[in-house]
């Protein structure tokens, strides 16, 4: 078997002429974090879709655990683990914490037609798995309107781990949320890395991949820059990157000769 | 609290204990969708007990009386708040009542159908007709306001013309006599613990007529379907796997469908609920009155709707209650009998009802505001 957990070989994704994605690679280990950076428009959003499913590569391949894979759609990509959490979380803030971590999967008991949700077992399971990550849910049966940004993202995550997420990809789980809660997420994605899942995580902050990340792959206008290992990179060249480096150069040269012609 | 809870708590150095303190009673009764039906209700027993308690209004011939009107109307109330739930209206609830109605009677008297027969026909054209509505709504992604507005009234037209054209006219009699003996229609047209009527009527507790037989003959039936459905709803809301979808679907389809809630079949079923709900009213109705109006239902969408939003449904989908909406309906059955007892002009009843469900939305949307709103 591979050593990586995931991989994507040379994908590339064409809409009628535009070129979204051009020969991007990535790999992640298992316990690894890659954090995927890129501007707007870089091709973070196809690929998130490629990567879980929504979209089918027109070109390269997509390896999971040693193996060639088609994903035909989401579930597929979810029934081998790799599970998405996008930034809309999947959550309906009027329903109660346990009701939203089992929604679509509720564990049943009794006899067959007359199964009922088994919501001792589901309330039991929902507060330990919050608890776990250091969120202390009052009563399971609270709606999840009444929590934070930050742990609503953690709750979507532990439900994506609790359901055998082997890969975890992350589409901005910090871009919505004051330093603090940031930080509580971030904290959490680093243990459940440890923990032993891949984890691809998207976002255009330097200042929350660089602390977590092991790896960073940098995406610009559909192409990949790179993947880089940390001790490869320092954050000031990473920003560099991202912010695309030498378009700044070129703006500080053309700031400096309107200065010129001013003065 | 539990030892397995508590030993959760402490291996998070949690003190829950102090945390739970927070939440009184109160609050968790106010995030309950029901409260202000019950309130609702509660008010108006009170209203009513000062304004007409020597009436004869709460006598067991007026009690059954309300309370036959309430049950008429939380049959179909329930219905539509579990379709509210999840996400989605019916308005073709009382065309439905008026279609239903003619299924029955037209097969059993021209036809000459055993009345049994009649029924399930009517049955399953409501399987129909809801199916129809449901798969509509679902594959156009139009508003179900829209879709079930158009059956509104394409299912009261063809109730008219397909009578008319069978039977020239608008009105079909002559049922009561097929009742008797039928395998099914009993189901509908039961009144049940005559015995314990008659028991009282022979102990002098309850009102005679002047042959000494009660004025109150039994429990009609339309009230056992309406207890035995608060029940079911309660249940598939509250206890089951597709009661979790249909809270899911009505509070974010596209989040629901993503985490692999069936959320077109979960909508389907439920237009399915609201026909066969109609039809269960109008089973009723017709085998009580012996005969079927193509008029029959006229109006009845919108109290059934009404009767769901004062009994917490939001309009928005995603929260409410069967218990609520069954509230909802007493208020309704009880305020429109009521108001025959007291020297109140019975031309305020609607107005009396549109303030009812004013209140109501104001109270539930700001009751949604505070479950919804972050720490």
């Amino acid at each position: 078997m591979s050593e990586y957990l995931i991989e994507f070989n040379n994908i590339s994704k064409f809409f009628g002429k535009v070129i979204a994605l051009k020969d991007v690679t990535m790999k992640v280990k298992k316990g690894e974090i890659m954090c995927l950076l890129g501007d707007n428009g870089a091709g973070k959003s196809t690929l998130i879709k490629t990567l879980s499913g929504v979209h089918r590569p027109d070109e390269g391949e997509i390896i999971v655990e040693g193996n060639k894979t088609i994903f035909d759609s989401p579930k597929d990509a979810l029934d081998m683990g790799i599970a998405t959490v996008y930034q809309d979380l999947a959550l309906v803030p009027l329903m109660s914490v346990t009701r939203n971590f089992f929604m679509g999967r509720e564990p049943q008991k009794g006899i067959p037609f007359f199964k009922t949700f088994d919501i001792e077992k589901a309330n039991k399971v929902a507060a330990e798995r919050m608890g776990q990550i250091g969120i202390d849910v009052r009563d399971p049966s609270q709606a999840v309107g009444t929590m934070s940004g930050g742990e609503r993202q953690c709750l979507a995550i532990s439900r994506a781990i609790y359901f055998g997420a082997k890969v975890l990809i992350l589409d901005e789980p910090t871009s919505a949320l004051g330093v603090h809660q940031a930080s509580v997420v971030l904290k959490y994605i680093v243990k459940a890395a440890a923990d032993g899942l891949a984890v691809i995580l998207i976002t255009h902050n330097v200042h929350h991949a660089y602390p977590v990340g092991n790896s960073f792959t940098v995406l610009n206008r559909g192409k990949s820059l790179g993947t880089y290992e940390k001790k490869d990179l320092s954050r000031e060249k990473l920003l560099g990157m991202m912010a695309g480096g030498e378009e700044l150069d070129k703006l500080e040269i053309e700031l400096k000769e309107m200065n010129r012609i001013n003065n | 609290m539990s030892d397995k809870s508590k030993s959760i708590a402490n291996k998070n150095n949690i003190n829950q204990d102090e945390r739970l303190k927070k939440v009184s009673p109160l609050r968790v009764l106010l995030n309950r969708p029901e409260l202000g039906a019950l309130g609702g209700s509660i008010l108006v027993f009170i209203f009513f007990g000062i304004v007409a308690g020597d009436t004869g209004m709460f006598s067991a011939y007026g009690t059954l009386n309300f309370l036959d009107v309430s049950a008429n109307l939380g049959i179909i109330a329930i219905a539509a708040a579990m379709l509210m739930i999840g996400g989605e209206f019916d308005l073709s609830i009382g065309s439905m009542i008026g279609f239903a109605g003619i299924c029955i009677a037209i097969p059993a008297i021209y036809w000459g159908w055993p009345l049994w027969m009649s029924i399930i026909f009517a049955f399953s054209m409501a399987v129909l007709v809801g199916y129809f509505n449901g798969i509509l709504v679902v594959r156009t992604g139009l508003p179900s306001f829209i879709v079930t507005l158009a059956m509104l009234f394409i299912l009261r037209g063809l109730t008219l013309a397909i009578t008319r054209l069978i039977t020239g006219r608008t009105q079909v009699p002559g049922l009561r006599v097929l009742i008797e003996d039928d395998p099914i229609a009993w189901i509908f047209a039961t009144d049940t613990f005559k015995g314990l009527f008659n028991w009282l009527g022979s102990m002098n507790l309850i009102a005679l007529r002047t042959d000494g037989t009660p004025l109150a003959t039994g429990i009609p039936p339309s009230v056992l379907w309406f207890v035995g459905l608060t029940i079911l709803a309660t249940y598939i809301l509250m206890k089951t796997r597709y009661g979790n979808w249909i809270f899911a679907a009505g509070g974010d389809k596209n989040g629901a469908t993503n985490v692999g809630v069936p959320v077109g079949r979960v909508k389907i079923s439920l237009f399915i609920g609201t026909a066969v709900a109609s039809t269960i009213f109008a089973t009723i109705q017709v085998l009580d009155a012996g005969s079927a109006d193509t008029m029959r239902g006229t109006l009845k969408e919108l109290e059934a709707i009404a009767a769901a939003v004062v009994g917490g449904c939001l309009l928005t989908g995603g929260y409410g209650s069967a218990i609520g909406a069954a509230f909802g309906a007493l208020i309704f059955g009880t305020v429109s009998m009521g108001i025959f007892y007291t020297d109140v002009d019975t031309d305020w009843f609607k107005v009396f009802l549109g303030a009812m469900m004013l209140i109501a939305v104001i109270f539930n949307n700001y009751i949604r505001r505070k479950v919804t709103e972050s720490k």
